[in-house]
């Protein structure tokens, strides 16, 4: 059957950890490690030799999974597949149920989530704009040393470091709201995520309207009118066209989601 | 690696990295599980691992160590086919029979969570299984039928050929 031969090079050398220390000690400073998460985006790239890694880090067994929540404060694993997400209260679990289909969802990592850019279809990490609105931090180690950045400094920066989970602040309102995928294995051609924190700090973030995730600051400063926040939002992006849907259509839709998110927000807080 | 596939336990040579779906097939001839995309996209390579559905194209050999692992070939038999296999057959829900072990595969697990015969629930499910002969109307009817747990005499419907096709085909 004509299909890739797929065996893996016998060069690549495969450290899995069995705990977040030994991942961190793997990890070292990143130089040529490549991380496999859940599988999903890595281990299509390996099969199809686009990408021939000399080290490769399997966080499988790390022990990186899981979600806790003390009532104020949600943590993610990094390896906490998106699936476990999708109960989750606005706008985290609507947006996690809105990726792919249940076994992509159930494979797939919150951390992997977190590092995947663009790709030549579309912008890939369906979770960022979620993330973003809660405000979250990013918990990652590098060079050994575990450090904590916010997530909106994170984006396209993970190059050397390893995520190793995510946290937030349990919002006191949130909402999501997306285009409907064309197919369940399309990314999110756009998608807005919108949360209100305790201290009434409202964050707005947008996925589908750039290479990562992206907050939507005119938006928020205009968030008492829906209607001209959606307006303002067209200022916080540059979108492109690409396979899911063009440009035009992404600055005709966006000014909609955002009303329909603080609409949404206004009504349940 | 140990892996334990159709309750067989199966020692494995070779790298923690290997998709699951290139050990099933080359290493050890299980090929119920189709290789369609290789990326995740068909679904015709979904296996159960501990009784849940998941793409062997994307996952690791590695990751599925210590697990217990079902393919097409381990919920029944030609001549004892599974409630949903009969369903399969008795609703001719295979017709080129790529998709089908994978749709069988991901409808178990669906009924073992006690899914309904709710057709948009079903669809859900099955979401991520593409049909090249688009017979999803029949597929959903006979994930539905098994679900109401529907009995049928397969003697009147199909024999031979059909069962064949229906536990996911010899190639």
């Amino acid at each position: 059957m004509a299909v890739a031969s797929v065996a893996v090079d016998a060069a690549t050398e495969t450290m899995v950890p069995g705990s977040e220390d030994e991942a961190i000690a793997a990890f070292g400073d990143g130089v040529g490690v490549v991380v496999v998460g859940g599988g999903t985006i890595v281990v299509p790239d390996l099969t199809y030799r686009r990408i021939r890694p000399s080290k490769t880090l399997m966080l499988g067994h790390a022990g990186l999974a899981g979600i806790e929540t003390d009532g104020a404060q949600v943590t993610i694993g990094a390896m906490t597949p998106v699936q476990d997400l999708v109960d989750l209260p606005a706008p985290l679990g609507p947006c996690a149920a809105n990726v792919a289909d249940l076994e992509i969802r159930s494979q797939g990592t919150v951390g992997g989530n977190l590092c995947a850019g663009d790709a030549p279809e579309a912008p890939r990490g369906d979770l960022q704009g979620a993330f973003l609105a809660l405000g979250a931090t990013v918990r990652f180690a590098a060079d050994g040393e575990v450090a904590e950045e916010p997530l909106e400094d994170f984006l396209g920066e993970h190059s050397g470091r390893l995520v190793l989970g995510v946290s937030f602040d349990e919002p006191a309102a949130g909402a999501f709201a997306g285009l409907d995928r064309p197919h369940t294995h399309d990314y999110t051609a756009l998608a807005v995520s919108g949360a209100k924190g305790n201290d009434g700090t409202l964050r707005l973030a947008v996925t589908g309207a750039g290479s990562w995730g992206a907050r939507l600051p005119s938006a928020e400063a205009a968030a008492g009118d829906p209607e001209a926040a959606g307006k303002a939002a067209l200022q916080d992006v540059s979108p492109r066209d690409d396979a899911l849907a063009s440009a035009w259509y992404r600055t005709k839709v966006l000014p909609a989601l955002v009303r329909r998110v603080l609409t949404e927000m206004g009504a349940s807080s | 690696m140990n892996l334990t596939v159709n309750g067989a336990a199966c020692e494995i040579d070779g790298s923690a990295l290997t998709p699951l779906l290139d050990v099933l097939r080359d290493e050890l001839g299980v090929t119920g599980p189709k290789a369609g995309c290789h990326q995740g996209g068909c679904g015709a390579c979904t296996v159960l691992v501990d009784g849940e559905p998941r793409r062997s194209c994307l996952m690791p050999a590695g990751y599925a160590e210590g697990a217990e692992i079902v393919t097409v070939e381990g919920i029944g038999a030609p001549e004892d086919l599974a409630p949903i296999q009969q369903a399969f057959v008795h609703y001719y829900a295979a017709q080129c029979g790529f998709c089908t072990s994978g749709m069988l595969l991901a409808a178990q697990a669906y009924l073992a969570r006690g899914g309904s015969d709710d057709h948009e629930s079903i669809q859900e499910a099955l979401a991520g299984h593409v049909c090249r002969c688009t017979g999803y109307a029949k597929i959903i009817d006979a994930v539905a039928a098994a679900a109401r747990g529907d009995s049928f005499d397969l003697t009147t419907t199909a024999v031979g050929k059909h069962t064949t096709m229906a536990t996911g085909g010899a190639e």
